[in-house]
């Protein structure tokens, strides 16, 4: 343990939850409301908003860049260590001088968030969920869900269906046909290897298995070429964070529709809207920050470039903010 | 209770979405259609519709008997519409040059065995695999969305397919 380890502090409050402290920063949760606070300020988020951010930031090991829960407070991954803000990408906030920061190891940060997660979740909600398909997260403390709130991020090493690779899913593996995708055919292609080539000659059909997810707003991994990932995810209601870029990131919408509202990385200026319909292909730059909203539930292809060099490349000038130049 | 019905897109069948832009330049979103790109497209020819570095998706509109290729590194063909059939044959010798990004059209069928087939219809991925040679056959137009690696045979034509205004 360091010495920025998470900490419990003191009992249980008068609704029978924890509160935490990470550095400096305090958590604490009643029942409508989690409250942040850091030395120069506070802020106060509805519990189910901040549940459904956090299960997206600690389930994604704080993803590419930046994790905005709201307009003030949120992470920056920098790959091994992470930032915990408060008003950083807020142009009022950093104009104030009230901007606040603290980096942490990734471990401890993890662990911490990790932690009010689990004790913050109570019995029936599940914060990977569409707000239709989950109970309610408001109250007293009451059970916990811990099995949902600690679910495996899937990572195919080179594509699921692949002999020892992440397998399909299936009513057998626990992933039924979700209610908004009961039309979506279930047909797996015909895969006929010669004796011999059954480790290569594979596929699988990938709209059942996203049609299967039991989970929204989670891109997982499906199949690699070296750095360049398909993490595609089923969508519905609204992307619980704002994300904003490290590096670009590539949407291909395969099914139904998704609104995305995109403002500035740095100062939260609108800059546009981005309406995507099935077979639309469209970038986000690395400069921006976006929010998507999904009427019914969608399947969207998010299309990363893992590198590790990339967000030192882009601010060094050597890769560029925007994808193409045309 | 509500019946839902997915909408997939298909090349006789798509609408295209858009950006409306605030305050910025629609270039910078890169945003396009894949049926509307392979609506305009010859067969085979493999029309970049996103980039980021080397790596790019391709849509390749699938008609008839393509030629075979090969790269020295996977690739990813998911059927976004109709039907294709990917075949799959060994190579006796590696016939991508050493260190060669992308695919490379090899002249004619290659020597060694015959690896099998995958028949892919809509929403179904296929696995090409590193150092063997593919081919693929659609009796329909069919629509092919490539993961891979941009190549001296990817087609560039941003300004054409991408909104600009
Ligand atoms: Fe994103």
């Amino acid at each position: 343990m360091t010495d920025t380890a998470p900490a419990v502090v003191g009992d249980r409050n008068e609704h029978g939850y924890r509160s935490f402290r990470l550095g400096e920063f305090t958590f604490d949760r009643d029942e409508y409301f989690a409250h942040v606070a850091w030395p120069s300020g506070k802020d106060v988020l509805s519990i189910d908003a901040f549940l459904r951010a956090l299960q997206r930031d600690v389930a994604w090991g704080f993803f590419y860049g930046v994790v905005n829960f709201d307009a003030v407070i949120g992470t920056v991954n920098h790959y091994g260590e992470v930032d915990l803000f408060a008003g950083s990408f807020n142009e009022s906030y950093r104009g104030a001088g009230l901007d606040y920061v603290e980096r942490f190891p990734h471990e401890d940060i993890h662990a911490a968030f990790q932690a009010i997660l689990d004790d913050w979740t109570i019995e029936g909600f599940d914060p990977f969920a569409a707000p239709e398909e989950t109970g309610s997260p408001w109250g007293d403390k009451q059970g916990s869900n811990t099995k949902a709130v600690t679910r495996r991020r899937v990572t195919a090493k080179r594509m699921v269906g692949v002999p020892g690779d992440e397998v399909p899913r299936s009513d057998a593996t626990g992933h039924p046909v979700n209610r908004m995708f009961a039309d979506v055919p279930q047909d797996e292609p015909d895969v006929e290897p010669e004796p011999g080539f059954e480790e290569e000659v594979c596929g699988f059909n990938l709209f059942a298995y996203l049609s299967r997810s039991d989970v929204t707003w989670n891109p997982s991994v499906v199949s690699v070429c070296e750095d360049s990932l398909y993490c595609p995810t089923t969508e519905e209601f609204i992307l619980p964070i704002i994300h904003g870029n490290d590096r670009v990131e590539w949407f291909v919408q395969l099914s139904d529709q998704i609104e995305w509202v995109v403002a500035d990385k740095e100062t939260n200026a609108l800059r546009a809207r981005v309406t995507m319909k099935a077979g639309d292909v469209a970038a986000m730059p690395a400069d921006i920050r976006h929010q998507g909203f999904s009427p019914k539930r969608s399947m969207l292809l998010v299309w990363e470039n893992g590198s590790a060099a990339l967000p030192r490349m882009i601010a060094e000038g050597r890769a560029p903010t925007y994808p193409v130049d045309f | 209770m509500t019946t839902y019905a997915t909408r997939f897109g298909s090349l006789v069948d798509y609408e295209k979405g858009g950006v409306e832009i605030i305050d910025d330049d629609p270039r910078h979103y890169t945003f396009s259609n894949m049926f509307e790109v392979a609506s305009g497209a010859v067969a085979w020819e493999k029309i970049a519709v996103a980039k980021n570095q080397e790596y790019v998706l391709e849509v390749i509109r699938a008609e008839g008997v393509s030629g075979w290729r090969s790269a020295a590194h996977d690739e990813f063909a998911l059927v976004m519409d109709g039907t294709v059939v990917v075949e799959l044959r060994s190579l006796t010798e590696p016939v991508v040059p050493a260190g060669t990004r992308g695919s490379i059209a090899l002249a004619e069928q290659p020597d060694g065995r015959p690896m099998g087939r995958v028949v892919a219809r809509r929403g179904h991925m296929a696995l090409l695999p590193a150092n063997a040679a593919h081919r693929f056959r659609a009796d329909e137009p069919s629509v092919i969305l490539l993961q891979t690696i941009a190549g001296a045979d990817t087609v560039y034509r941003w300004s054409e397919i991408c909104q600009t205004d």
